[in-house]
Formats: C-alpha cells, structure tokens, sequence
C-alpha cells in the first residue's frame, strides 16, 4: 500500500514561501489566485495491507516526526 | 566545571561552542550523537548550532531522534542546565524541551549578520549578569530562525518570563528581522534551565572580532 502525507502551514501560520509564489504568479499575469500555500508531499510505500492499520501507524508517524503540529497540519490518502 | 557539547552529524558550531566555554576556564567535552550517556559531570550541556542531518525534513527534527536525546532529555528533567544555539535551539523546540518551532525567516533569505538583541528577562542564570533593557551585538546566522508560538502560548511564555531576548535596533526598539513573533530571539522552559536562542553568543567573544558581548552570556552558567 502507498501512503501519501502532505504537510502544510497551518491555516493562521504565515506561509512565507506561499506568498512568494503568489507574488510571483501575479508578476506573470496570472490572475485569479486567491491565496497560495506551499506544502510538502511524502509518499511512503508500506508492507501493510490493511488500510485501517496503515492509518494508525501512519498517524503516529506524522505525529512523531513526519509533521511539526506546534506549526503545521498533515493529511493522509491511503492509495 | 565541565561543558559538555553535542556534535550530530552537520554540527559545524561544535569547535567554535568549545574555545569560547575553555576561554572563561570551563573544561569541554564533545560528545557524538551516537553516545547513549553524556558525562556524569556534566554542569551544562549545549547543544551547538550547524545544520544536523542537512536539516532534512525540518530543522532539527531527525537529531530529535539521535541516541543522545534520551539522556539529554532525562538530564533536562532533573533540572540540568542546556543551552541550545541556533541549530540546537530548532533541536530543543522539536524536542518538546522548549515551547514553539522555528520556521522559515519570512524574507525567505538566510540571514548571516551581526544583530542587536534587547534582554528582556534576567532573571534566570544565562542573562543574570546582563541587565533588562541592555542591549547586546551577536551575530545571527540562520534560514530557519522565525519563532512561532500560538497566542495561548505567548501569554504563558510572558506570565512565567520565559522570553529571554528580543531582535532590536541600537536603541531597544524592536527590529525583526525574520518575522519572528513579538521578534522573539530567545526563550527558556518554565523551571529556567532549558535556554534556547537563535543568535550565537560563541561567536561574540572578542572585541577585536566584532562584539564580547556573548562573553556575559555564556560567564553566567559558569558562576552557578
């Protein structure tokens, strides 16, 4: 099984590296972009089969190391 | 008195930590990450600045995990005295040895340069020869120094003096360079021996190189 993490600011912490993209978007013209939030993706390829399980002992990773939840949030997609 | 300091893999403050502790008298000792115990005379214990681990994932979030931080960890809780410096602050933080977590600065720039820095609580042994409203020259250096602590946990940081010094301009006013909030540059843990600051008192030891200012930092673990 496939667990993808993504890691983010959270909602109320200044994303710095976002609101650089944003200005530079807008410096290319592009309009239309309300807000931009720079993440980070980690893709882990486990041994575990049961999706249930994969969640706890990915979980508990993201709490441990994966995220720093003082300052940010994660999702995770079980593929 | 016996200093002892923290070498992780990246640790690039370690040698510079050591001659300015032996400058003031202190005996050293560099301890590899990979040690399980730290020295049974330890007085304090630094964690030195650098880039452990690349600073891969986060700053100071894979030496965490180093062998080393149970005893610091243990050491720290009964009542030992550490100081983390730059990168050993980001460690400490990601520890849950000191409240908060550094972020990228918001200028999204690493800032390498000296700074004045007002001292905002001497009551505890690292500023105790410093008084509050000084403002001393250290240098910074750092990409990942934007001090973060939710609002509950700046009040608390405040209620228990726990801010230990502010980035300022010559005079003591504010002047932040990193987007820190309240342009905090150091704090302590609630009973006051775990003391964490991004800029590098090691590097303020001579006039001649720019500042001694870090000289009365660094003396106050000595005299305790």
């Amino acid at each position: 099984m496939t667990a993808i993490v993504n890691v983010s600011l959270k909602a109320g912490v200044l994303d710095s590296q976002g609101k650089a993209v944003h200005h530079a978007l807008d410096s290319l013209h592009f309009e239309g972009v309300e807000d931009v939030r720079v993440g980070k993706q980690i893709v882990l390829q486990l041994t575990e089969t049961d999706k249930e399980k994969a969640m706890v002992e990915v979980t508990k990773m993201c709490e441990e190391i994966l995220a720093n939840t003082v300052i940010e949030d994660y999702k995770i997609e079980l593929i | 008195m016996k200093v002892t300091i923290l070498q992780f893999p990246g640790t690039n403050c370690e040698y510079d930590t050591q001659h300015a502790f032996e400058e003031l008298g202190a005996t050293t000792e560099i301890v590899w990450h990979k040690s399980e115990t730290i020295p049974a005379d330890t007085k304090l214990l630094v964690v030195a600045g650098g880039f452990s681990y690349g600073d891969y994932l986060r700053s100071g979030a894979i030496a965490k995990f180093s062998p080393v931080m149970k005893a610091v960890t243990e050491y720290a809780n009964n009542g030992g005295k550490v100081l983390g410096i730059c990168n050993g602050f980001q460690v400490l933080t990601e520890a849950g040895l000191l409240p908060g977590a550094l972020k990228r600065n918001d200028g999204l720039h690493f800032i390498s340069k000296h700074h004045t820095l007002k001292v905002e609580n001497n009551d505890n042994i690292f500023l105790e020869k410093l008084n509050n409203g000084d403002v001393v020259n250290i240098p910074i250096a750092h990409h990942d120094g934007n001090y973060f602590i939710d609002s509950d946990g700046l009040k608390e940081l405040y209620a228990n003096n726990q801010v230990l010094l502010t980035y300022s301009d010559e005079n003591g006013s504010a002047k932040n360079p990193n987007g820190s909030v309240d342009s905090i540059a150091g704090v302590c843990n609630k009973n006051k021996n775990v003391f964490g600051l991004m800029p590098h008192p090691e590097r303020a030891m001579e006039a001649i190189l720019g500042s001694d200012d870090g000289v009365k930092m660094l003396e106050g673990f000595l005299a305790s």
